[in-house]
Order: structure tokens, then sequence, then C-alpha cells
């Protein structure tokens, strides 16, 4: 199977993996990708819940597989499980929709986009973040700022917005979420901000 | 497992990202007792579902400190935002982004001969399985056997931090000429037609052969650096903290002293895919000191302009420097 060379090429042994160097090496290696393999799943995908199912499952897939051995690189190796991830939705479901397969002709050209280099991707980064910050609800935004850049006490934030400290706490789950979204992925307008 | 997942309600990514949430906010918050601990590494240990989930919320969640660089305050978030990508407020921050740079670098373990190369403008570090190091730099393809102890330098530039061993020499080939590490930190670069060998620390021979021999080969020390053609070879006696300085693009950063803008627009140039290019020789002979970001052209640009009061006109890919 053509996918097989192309993990195996990029396949070193080595003892198993840590649980820390598993984190370490998807927070490293494996989470910059996810810009460019949401916007894949995305394009194969029916709503932005499901893209997100399939990347959970892309994840799970990738890490099972490096518990065992890191993929070197890991960009070919996470784009072959994801493709391989669609194929065997497509099987199952008996449909494969002309997008999808496609798709999975330009995939190669995808997963071989050079990367943009280190500073280009802290600025946009940066960037991002702040954009993401300046499209968080009002008051999830004001108590994410009050952590993150005030340095905040969940005391002293609940008394300056007058609330109380178990609702500063469900605005900063709210602002996680949409910050990792908005940092890992790409920003999605379109995704609502409930 | 995976399959059972995508069925499952409580396995569906918001689901099981809204539970990460909740363990990541219990953290933040503080009040975190023995008990949560246990809970939440059962939880973790469920699945790789639930680790990454709680992996990448905590990397953006930490990541998210900085945002504190900026120095917004709550009031004027909004208004930065809009400022922010112009002026100098991005330079301000290129110290901090490079920095961020390096944590993003990759070290790795090397178990089978392998050829690494970098693209223009990336930078690599690999570990050895004895814990020796070579970083590349941009544009730099080597060649590793499987035992370890050779290595081609096929094109670019590589630092090699050696644990000596005495009964298996290191040995860097470049083209005809090798490098035998005898307990050493040695950066070599290596363009067409020219080597540039520079040792800084330990001692190195440098000869024709594999197994290096007192009688044909030069015996290095720290500060020395080799210059080698086809026609000619040279030893210069330099200053180990002046060689430390070609080491800055470890860091992301180019460090010139009294480097003419020719000479400083040529090491941007391996770089970037945007070329600087000098307009005139009076130009070419203006000499600069300073750190920049290797792969941003704007703080370097933006310093010779306002110092020297050149013209700066981007031309396609090319930025060009010239008098007014």
């Amino acid at each position: 199977m053509a996918d097989k060379t192309e993990t195996d090429r990029g396949i070193r042994h080595e003892a198993r993996v840590s649980a820390p160097g598993l984190r370490d090496w998807f927070v490293r290696e494996v989470l910059p990708l996810e810009a460019a393999l949401m916007q894949f799943l995305r394009r194969s995908s029916r709503s932005n819940a499901e893209a997100d199912d399939l990347r959970q499952e892309v994840y799970v897939r990738v890490c099972e597989a490096a518990r065992h051995e890191i993929p070197i690189p890991a960009r070919p190796f996470v784009f072959a499980v994801a493709r391989n991830l669609l194929i065997d939705r497509a099987r199952r479901e008996q449909i494969i929709s002309i997008e999808a397969v496609a798709d999975l002709g330009t995939l190669d050209i995808v997963a071989d986009e050079p990367e943009p280099d280190r500073t280009v991707i802290a600025r946009q980064e940066l960037r991002r973040l702040q954009m993401a910050l300046d499209h968080l609800p009002a008051r999830c935004r004001q108590a994410v700022t009050l952590r993150k850049i005030e340095g905040l006490s969940y005391r002293e934030i609940a008394d300056r917005m007058g609330i109380a400290e178990d609702t500063v706490s469900k605005h900063l789950r709210e602002g996680m979420s949409i910050l990792t979204d908005a940092l890992h992925g790409e920003p999605r307008e379109e995704r609502g901000r409930s | 497992m995976t399959s059972a997942h995508e069925n499952r309600a409580d396995m569906r990514a918001q689901a099981v990202n809204a539970r990460a949430a909740f363990w990541l906010e219990r953290q933040e918050r503080g009040q975190w007792s023995a008990q949560d601990q246990i809970e939440f590494d059962s939880w973790l240990d469920e699945t790789f579902a639930h680790q990454t989930a709680y992996w990448r919320l905590a990397e953006a969640w930490s990541r998210a400190d900085r945002l504190r660089v900026l120095g917004s305050t709550d009031d004027s978030i909004a208004e930065s935002a809009s400022r922010w990508p112009q002026g100098l407020r991005i330079a301000a921050v290129l110290g901090i982004a490079a920095v961020i740079g390096i944590g993003a670098l990759r070290y790795f373990q090397v178990t089978r001969t392998e050829t690494y190369a970098t693209p223009i403008g990336a930078r690599e570090f690999l570990t050895l399985a004895d814990g020796s190091q070579i970083a590349l730099n941009t544009n730099t393809s080597i060649r590793i056997t499987a035992d370890q102890r050779k290595v081609w330098l096929d094109r670019g530039e590589a630092y090699f931090q050696i644990k000596h061993d005495v009964r298996h020499p290191f040995v860097v080939a470049i083209g005809e000429n090798r490098v035998t590490d005898l307990g050493t930190s040695f950066l070599i670069r290596r363009d067409p037609g020219r080597i540039e060998v520079a040792l800084l620390q330990g001692a190195a021979r440098f000869g024709s052969k594999d197994d290096a021999h007192e009688a044909d080969s030069l015996l290095l020390k720290p500060g020395d650096e080799v210059t080698a053609t086809a026609e000619s070879m040279s030893v210069a006696r330099k200053a180990v903290k002046d060689l430390a300085d070609k080491l800055g693009w470890r860091h992301g950063v180019l460090v010139f002293k009294h480097s003419t803008l020719a000479a400083a627009a040529a090491e941007f140039n391996r770089y970037n895919r945007e070329q600087l290019v000098v307009g005139d020789a009076q130009t070419a002979n203006l000499t600069i000191s300073g750190t920049f970001p290797a792969n941003d052209l704007s703080p370097f640009t933006e310093v010779v302009q306002s110092v020297f009061r050149l013209r700066v006109a981007k031309v396609g890919n090319e930025v060009v420097l010239a008098r007014h």
C-alpha cells in the first residue's frame, strides 16, 4: 500500500515512548499541524463538530502509534493517518463524496507544503491569540484578560466584575476552549461563540 | 476502541473538550485536592482522546500567557489589536518571538542511517544515542551512519558537540576533507567550493583521511578557523567569543560585528526566500554591528534605513537597499 512506504520511511525504532515524552512530542510536532489538518478534515466533513470528532480520532490513532515509536517526521505520518481515517469512514458508510475523492488526491500537496519559518509562526500566533481574545464574548474576554494579562486572582476578578467566583470559572472554561481552537486550528468565525 | 468512540455521545470531541476544560480550569483555580488528582488521572488514562484534548487545551492556555508581553490592559486590547500588524510593536516583540521559535525546535533520537535536511530558514537539532548533538542550520543536508560515528556534510552548515570516544572517533566528511573529533565542539560550513571549520572547544584534526594521523592532518585548537578551497587552505586564530557569534543562528539570530552591508545581506539571504540586494558599491561597504532575527528582514532594514538613511525598496522577491 502506498501509505505504508510513506509512513515507514519516516519511522525510526526506539524504545517504548514515555508518557511525558509522548506529550512533549505531541505538543511540539503534532499540534502545530492542526491548522493544516483541520483545513483538510473540514473539507471532508459535513459540520465543524464532525471535523472536530475526526481530529480527535486522528490524534488517538497518532498517539497509539507513537507510543511504540515516534514517527519522524510527524507531518507525513499525521496526514497519512487522517487519510486512512477518511478512507475507513468512506468504506464503512459506503459513500464517498466527490469532494472527498478530490481531497484524497491533493493530500500530498498539502502534506508537502514547506513549513513557514518559526518566527513567522510565533508572530502569527500572537496575532491569532489577540484576534481570538477579541472575538471572545465580552464578559468572557474580560475574565480571561484579567486572569492572563493582569494576573489577578479569582477573588479579585470576581470583585472587579461583580460576579461570583464560580461564574469566573465558567467564563475561563469557555475562554480556554475558544482560545484553544483559535490557536491550534484556524480562526473559525462561523463556529459561533457559545 | 476507535470506531466505538464516534457513536458515543460522551466521546464526541465537544463533550471531551468540555470535560478537559473542566479539569484544566479546576487546576487554574488552584483548589485541587488529592482526590481531584486521582479522578483526573483516571480520566486522563482512559483514552488518548482525553489526553490529547487536555494537552491541546493546556498548551493553548499556557501559550496565552504570551499575551502578557503585549502589556495590554483590560481597556486597550481592542485598540492594540488594531495597531498590532504594523509598526514597531512587532519589532518590539520580535525578541520574544525568537524565543518562542526556540521552543518549537525539534529534538529527537537518531537511530538509523539517515539523511537529515533543512529547508531555507529552518534549523534542526539532532541528538545521538551517546548524547552528542548536531545542530543543522538553514538549507543544510547531512547523512549519518547507523553507528553514528560518521557524518557527511553534503550542504550547508552544522554545529557538532561530540562526546569523545577514543575507540570510536567521530568523523565528519566534507567532500574530500575530514574533521576528526578529539573531544570537541566545532562548526562546519560548506559552501560551493569553500569550507570553513571553526573549533570552539576541545580539539579536532583536520585532514583528508577517516583515520586521522598526526603526520597528515592539522591539529585544531579552540579559536582556530580553517578555510579551505580547492586551491588553498589557511588557518586563522580567533577569539572563541568571536567564533561563538557565528552560532547565533541556533537561537534564530544573526550576530554582526563590523560587517559590511554586502556581507550582512549575503548572510540574511541564506535564511530567507526574500532576498536582500545592495544597490551600489558605496552602500555595500557601509559596516554594521548588531543582533537581528535571521528570518525577518524588517528589523534589519528598518535599522539601516534610519541609521544610514538608505532607501529600502521592495521589488518582487527582492528588497533593495540603496542611497537616496
